[in-house]
């Protein structure tokens, strides 16, 4: 789950981070009181949307002339005509794709006189199944292309769990960070928060890009991305809070409260597989037979009936579908139960495409004994090459 | 031979007494009689636990250790709900049993690198978790992988995805191949055994012949292990192997079901895998369905 820059910098702050003063709004009458709230006289006016790049996106409404996503203002009234052209308009990042995201917040923020940019972000590193420090002095740009061009500057400092941030890691990061003077003290208390934070509320993501280090010397969070572990949201109901279902597809988050795993995609054959793997490889094969999957969809090991159909009634909404590939290989999922929900779920909304179904596995008999007396028109198939051959063939007829 | 497990390997259940510790305990207990020996619960100690199959019926203790000490288990099944989960690894690392297995997906993360931390200074062995557990052909179970599909045979398989182990098992089974044992080592993102842990256990097993591996996008585990595998090639240590990578459709940042499955700054993308596997001599095939087929030419040469 993703959360917006302000609420993530909000956070921070609870924690005692060095971040500007700033406030949110969401109506253009609002950018005047919030900048006069603000010590001035350089304000920052930055779309709040879930995705990076909105320094460099454009406004798909206002022409390849007009500023990008995130303003610089030197006065109040200059701040305030940017929050009425920003508001409501289209920002396209690098990141959101072609049809861009709607901006319906903005953050307006006090400026900072930048002396350098640094990227600081903490994530869970596989490789050692540790927190990690992932640093380099060249903040404020797109780090996977540093990571392409200049790997050498990017520095992966692992955190002992048992331990915690130490003595010895500040100096590795402030070290990778060439950090001096005031803002090697302000590291002291900074990466050790930081840690604090991503821990505590069970972050998967926190990315600084830029941490910047100011014209006085100090350090501050200049922004701020943080997503949290969706498997964790149960223990932290104030992070729960902060999700902003207008920023997600409507499929996703009807898909989550069923807790279905599910990714809308551009294809039009829409797929119900259980296990991430299998799912990952039906849409592999699609592919492979020359279509697109309309989605990615898990319906994990222990579905019942009524989330099975949940997940098929999902799929059939979506106006994408031309055709509906269902592939099972029952092991703690029992194809019975799969056959059960996806005829309620057809006995419900009714079956406008075609729908091709490949049952393997546990109590496998009796699933198809399911289908083949529901007297609907599904099309059974033999293993997973032949479902994929005959839901292709059946869109393209 | 095998791997792991065999018919002598005594299994005690963490999590019994739920709906999914059940339903997998009977059908463990009616493969080939895997020798389940024990539940653990807190509170139903003392208390027994009866198969709705065929009404066998197994001891609960209070403890791991003391169903460890009682009935001399050397693995534990785990099936706790994700809350309570890594609580219950650790509480088995600390009973010192030889070989955890957890089958329990949606474990926080942050849950798991304080087991991880734990697991590397103990003596245990820990598979999974978000895994369907590990079983040798007509001798042990451990996990949800469905018995029917297995044949004794020749083939070591070893996958990060759960449904994929089984494609790859039924599919080597129709090929009259066969396996000697099948590990899903599980798709979360921090994990006990990797692939290079059972790779080596592979390449050491007499009776295993060949090998299949299945990846998917996420991390680099895929590269590591190619990279051990053309290590030990040029020890003169190697068997033939065919592969599968899913994933190569996936949009890139966007977090596949297992929690493992992303791609995030380039890393970790299918055609990345696809090459290192290539490189260190395994036929990688295009599709997941020709896992078994694939896996034939490469025998034929």
């Amino acid at each position: 789950m993703n959360i917006h820059e302000y609420q993530a910098k909000a956070l921070l702050k609870g924690y005692g981070a060095p971040v500007a003063e700033g406030v949110a709004i969401l109506k253009a009458e609002e950018a005047e009181a919030a900048a006069k709230s603000l010590p001035g006289p350089l304000y920052v006016v930055k779309s709040q949307i879930h995705a990076g790049g909105r320094g460099k996106g454009k406004f798909k409404e206002l022409g390849p002339d007009a500023k990008g996503g995130v303003r610089l203002a030197f006065s109040i009234e200059e701040a305030k005509a940017h929050a009425k052209e920003m508001l409501g308009n289209t920002l396209v990042t690098a990141q959101t794709g072609e049809a861009g995201k709607q901006v319906n917040r903005l953050y307006i923020e006090d400026g900072a006189d930048i002396a350098r940019e640094l990227y600081c972000s903490l994530l869970v590193d596989r490789s050692v199944g540790r927190v990690a420090f992932v640093v380099s002095t060249e903040g404020g740009m797109d780090i996977e292309a540093v990571a392409h061009d200049t790997p050498e500057k990017i520095q992966t400092i692992a955190i002992d769990p048992e331990a915690g941030v130490t003595a010895a890691d500040i100096a590795a990061i402030s070290k990778a960070l060439e950090l001096d003077g005031a803002a090697a003290e302000d590291a002291k208390s900074l990466f050790p928060l930081l840690y604090k934070a991503f821990n505590e509320k069970d972050m998967a993501l926190l990315e600084i890009n830029p941490l910047i280090v100011m014209k006085n010397g100090h350090l501050r969070v200049l922004d701020a991305k943080m997503s949290f572990d969706g498997n964790a949201l149960f223990r932290h109901d104030d992070v729960k809070a902060l999700r902003d279902e207008t920023e997600e597809d409507a499929k996703e988050i009807e898909a989550s409260k069923w807790d279905l795993a599910y990714v809308a995609l551009d294809g039009n054959i829409g797929c119900m597989v259980n296990g991430a793997g299998l799912a990952m490889a039906t849409m592999d094969i699609i592919k492979l037979y020359g279509k697109e999957p309309a989605n990615f969809c898990d319906v994990g090991g222990g579905a019942g009936k009524e989330k099975v159909a949940a997940a098929f009634k999902i799929i059939t909404a979506d106006p994408k579908v031309e055709g509906i590939l269902v592939n099972i290989f029952g092991g703690i999922m029992r194809c019975d139960v799969i056959a059960e929900g996806v005829v309620a779920a057809v006995q419900e909304v009714g079956l406008k495409v075609p729908l091709v179904v490949r049952l393997e596995g546990t109590n496998v008999e009796l699933g198809k004994k399911i289908l083949n007396e529901s007297g609907l028109a599904i099309t059974a198939a033999d293993d997973l090459d032949d479902a994929a051959k005959k839901i292709v063939a059946a869109i393209e007829a | 031979m095998s791997i792991l497990v065999n018919k002598d390997t005594k299994v005690i259940v963490q999590g019994l007494t739920g709906k999914t510790g059940t339903f997998h305990t009977e059908q463990a207990l009616a493969y080939y009689g895997t020798k389940m020996v024990g539940g653990v619960h807190p509170k139903k100690g003392g208390e027994s636990w009866s198969s709705g199959v065929d009404g066998t019926s197994l001891p609960i203790f209070t403890s791991v250790a003391e169903a460890r000490e009682r009935t001399g288990a050397d693995a534990t099944v785990i099936y706790v709900p994700p809350a309570g989960a890594a609580d219950a690894i650790i509480e088995a690392i600390e009973a010192e049993v030889p070989f955890i297995t957890c089958i329990t997906e949606g474990i926080p993360v942050m849950d798991m690198v304080r087991v991880k931390a734990r697991l590397d200074r103990s003596k245990s062995r820990l598979l999974g978790p978000n895994c369907p557990g590990i079983l040798t052909p007509e001798e042990c179970k451990i996990g949800i992988m469905p018995g029917s599909i297995f044949r004794k045979g020749s083939v070591g398989i070893v996958s990060r995805s759960g449904t994929l182990t089984y494609e790859a098992v039924f599919q080597t089974s129709n090929e009259g191949l066969g396996q000697t044992t099948a590990v899903g080592i599980g798709g979360d993102p921090v994990k006990g055994t990797e692939f290079i842990d059972v790779l080596e256990m592979f390449l050491a097993d007499d009776a295993t012949t060949s090998i299949i591996m299945i990846g998917e996008i996420g991390g680099s585990a895929e590269e590591d292990a190619a990279q051990f595998l053309k290590d030990e090639a040029k020890k003169g240590r190697s068997k033939p192997m065919a592969g599968f990578i899913a994933g190569r459709t996936a949009p890139k940042g966007r977090t596949m079901g297992h929690a493992g499955a992303v791609v995030s700054g380039g890393k970790g993308d299918a055609e990345s895998k696809i090459a290192a596997m290539e490189s260190a001599g395994i036929k990688v095939s295009p599709s997941p369905a020709r896992l078994g087929k694939t896996l034939v030419e490469v025998l034929k040469g």
